[in-house]
């Protein structure tokens, strides 16, 4: 760490020290600047601009339906929603999803990616059906998995769980919901980890299982050390989607006996109280939650940053 | 490059002033209201009414009050000029009021939408002493009951759970019906069970939380009564349509809803539904001490509406006596203009009464007596700017009902309630 520090304040002195550019070198970087603008800008209305105006309305009170009462508040939203109950359930509960809900695409991702990349016969068609669950829209995936699960009309509660709801409880909305984000995310992970996998030379493998790894030993010790990036970005995309988790809820349970999600509790406030400060803290706290988890990832588990190839300059 | 542009530019030009044309040639008043399954019908006698001079057209909003509420309120709240008339559930009157995001009634159109109005739904259009809408319906819940099953239906609800009891012993059906999903229906449960065992919620004023004895007791029932084994088992996720599905189904003996369902029956089971009974809410402390909750919706007008006076009298045609009459006879909603309960002339007055063909309020709206009878004691929910807030917060702690635990579940209601109505706090 220390060392790389030493590194950019080298390099900054360097650059201190470097003489003044000629009149051409600026010429050109004046047009470089110029022709970056226009997408500077867009990227500035449509991100900047949303994310600092809701910092800037986490710290006001502001009801749309007293809107003579809108005042600087300061911290005082983040108080609130930080010493509340409710915040926190929905805050466990997120986690909880996207733990469980990650583990399990990250192994049956797995699974499917290997079936896909060997498949000998009919590799196309392999591959479209493994993706169909995908191109399903969540809400309409969310709604038949809602009639499935309720009784007398559904299958699965009547199979499974006859007499009970199983919709109705914390528990079983629990799994149901995990159950719902797997079947609909598994696919995107078994792609990512394909072309994870299409990185693996073959005469690697060939060379391990002359010096007589197994298929198990070849798995663990020559294919994933060599996937990682890829598995590491799969994991990230998937964390960061499953954190937002919105849609299966809103769908299966609108968050009722504890099963909400942060998302669902920040549609709650914003959209359905009009607590435009409460509502905002909330939207900037996943904001801030969603970017320690990619920083975590990328710092401490050496994520590569898409688009960067690793060790290159950045 | 600029060709390009040029097209395009036309083109939006060229959409915007279509649309303004359109406008031009026949001026449209956007209806944004509740599925009803036959108020086409009813805008369609509107239409022929205004002869031209424009056309209202029937916005379905989503099935459920709070879809309804979020898509009226994300519009108004963006200043939206498209709205013009809006179906406001009777409890958002107040919230619509204070947020400036519909006029008051005045004048000719105040005397009009008041006339001969019941005091119960009159008072849920008003807010602080003024008029901001047309009352179009009320509604009470009523017990439905099979009298293949149950002869005499229950009084009490300590009667209803004894019942129930004994018509699952003998393998029966026997469930109470109720809507018990974490929802507005629930907190109308709670409501009218309060009022039935003579408690409060609020104060008079709306102002203040009282939680006294009987809302304790209320508790104590509504808990009794999920935790039993006595209701459906997907009590938890039933809204006022599963409730009815399940009736029809053959699966309860009790059903807790607002009249619609009989309509509902009569369409999809006409055989049976001369058995298909009804009876005044079940009381707490002894028969004849039962009180519904109010229901209904008011029609008001938006504040950013481009065609105020056509909105007016559009609403005030929507809602006409005889348009009242028409949606109660066919899709079940109770008028909120008295002399309609006691209107002896057919639907098409024109033709003579027929049962099937040509029916009047006493052949096909039976239930009409104990509905106004109701009426006249039911429970209007608080009148309040944050009624939102407080009816998230109380479905979210008194659900799931078998869960409460009367002293402490009060305690929780108490002071979660208090900041709800400051509009402090977040909300689950």
């Amino acid at each position: 760490m220390s060392h790389a520090v030493k590194e950019v304040r080298a390099k900054t002195k360097q650059a201190k020290a470097k003489p003044a550019l000629s009149e051409g070198k600026r010429a050109e970087r004046r047009l470089g600047l110029l022709l970056c603008a226009p997408a500077a800008i867009v990227m500035i209305a449509v991100t900047a601009y949303p994310i600092i105006y809701s910092i800037w309305l986490s710290l006001q009170r502001y009801d749309l339906r007293f809107p003579d009462e809108r005042e600087f508040v300061g911290f005082a939203n983040y108080a609130a929603v930080l010493s509340n109950s409710y915040w926190w359930t929905a805050f466990g509960t997120t986690m909880f999803l996207t733990i469980v809900s990650v583990a399990i695409e990250l192994v049956l991702g797995m699974t499917l990616a290997l079936i896909m990349h060997r498949t000998l016969v009919g590799r196309g068609l392999v591959r479209t059906v493994t993706l169909i669950p995908y191109g399903i829209v969540t809400v309409v995936a969310a709604f038949s998995w809602y009639y499935a699960w309720t009784p007398e009309t559904g299958y699965l509660a009547n199979a499974l769980a006859s007499g009970g709801a199983p919709l109705t409880e914390q528990w079983t909305s629990l799994w149901i919901i995990i159950l719902a984000e797997v079947w609909k995310t598994t696919p995107f992970m078994a792609l990512l980890l394909m072309a994870g996998l299409a990185l693996v030379p073959d005469d690697l493998l060939k060379a391990a299982s002359m010096d007589g790894a197994n298929a198990w030993q070849r798995f663990t010790k020559v294919m994933v050390p060599v996937m990682k990036p890829a598995i590491l970005v799969a994991l990230l995309f998937r964390t960061l989607d499953a954190f937002r988790v919105f849609d299966n809820i809103f769908v299966l349970t609108k968050g009722a006996n504890d099963t909400s999600s942060v998302s669902m509790q920040t549609y709650n406030n914003l959209i359905k109280g009009l607590n435009l400060g409460i509502g905002s803290t909330m939207a900037v706290l996943i904001f801030i939650t969603v970017a320690l988890i990619a920083f975590i990832f990328i710092k401490v588990f050496g994520t590569a940053a898409p688009g960067s190839d690793q060790g290159g300059k950045r | 490059m600029r060709k390009v542009a040029a097209v395009l530019g036309a083109t939006i030009v060229g959409a915007t002033t279509l649309t303004a044309c359109g406008t031009e040639g026949g001026m449209k008043i956007n209806v944004y209201y509740a599925p009803e399954d036959n108020f086409q019908t009813v805008v369609d006698n509107c239409n022929t009414q205004a002869n031209g001079r424009y056309e209202i057209v029937y916005n379905k909003l989503p099935r459920d009050a709070d879809g309804q509420r979020e898509q009226m309120v994300r519009r108004l709240a963006a200043g939206d000029e498209s709205l013009d008339v809006l179906g406001l559930d009777v409890t958002w009157v107040p919230e619509f009021a204070e947020a400036g995001w519909v006029d008051e009634w005045e004048g000719e159109h105040k005397a009009q939408a008041m006339a001969d109005v019941l005091p119960g739904p009159l008072e849920t259009a008003q807010w602080k002493g003024k008029l901001y809408a047309a009352p179009k319906n009320t509604n009470v819940q009523l017990l439905w009951y099979d009298e293949r099953i149950t002869p005499e239906p229950p009084e009490t609800w300590d009667q209803m759970i004894q019942m129930s009891r004994q018509l699952k012993d003998q393998g029966k059906p026997y469930q109470i019906l109720f809507t018990g999903a974490q929802y507005e229906g629930l907190v109308v449960v709670y409501n009218s069970i309060v009022e039935s065992a003579g408690g409060r919620i609020l104060s008079e004023d709306g102002e203040q939380v009282v939680m006294d004895q009987g809302a304790i007791r209320a508790l104590d029932l509504l808990k009794e009564v999920s935790s039993s084994g006595l209701t459906d088992p997907s009590l938890t996720n039933q809204q006022e349509d599963q409730v009815r599905q399940a009736m029809q189904d053959g699966r309860g003996a009790f059903e807790l809803n607002w009249p619609f369902v009989y309509a509902a029956y009569a369409e999809e089971k006409p055989d049976e539904l001369r058995h298909f009974k009804w009876a005044p809410y079940p009381g707490v402390n002894g028969p004849g001490s039962g009180k519904s909750t109010i229901g209904g919706y008011d029609l008001a007008v938006s504040a950013y509406s481009q065609h105020k006076p056509e909105a007016y009298e559009a609403a005030l045609c929507l809602r006409s006596p005889e348009n009242q009459k028409f949606s109660a006879l066919m899709d079940g909603v109770p008028p909120t203009v008295e002399s309609v309960y006691t209107d002896p002339t057919p639907l098409d007055p024109a033709k003579p009464a027929d049962e099937a063909e040509n029916p009047t309020m006493a052949t096909k709206y039976p239930m009409k007596d104990t509905i106004l009878e109701e009426l006249k004691t039911a429970a209007v929910r608080p009148l309040t700017p944050a009624y939102q807030n407080l009816s998230t917060v109380m479905s979210k702690i008194l659900s799931p009902p078998s869960a409460i635990d009367p002293q402490g579940t009060a305690d929780t209601l108490r002071q979660q309630l208090t900041d709800a109505l400051d509009s402090k706090g977040v909300i689950p």
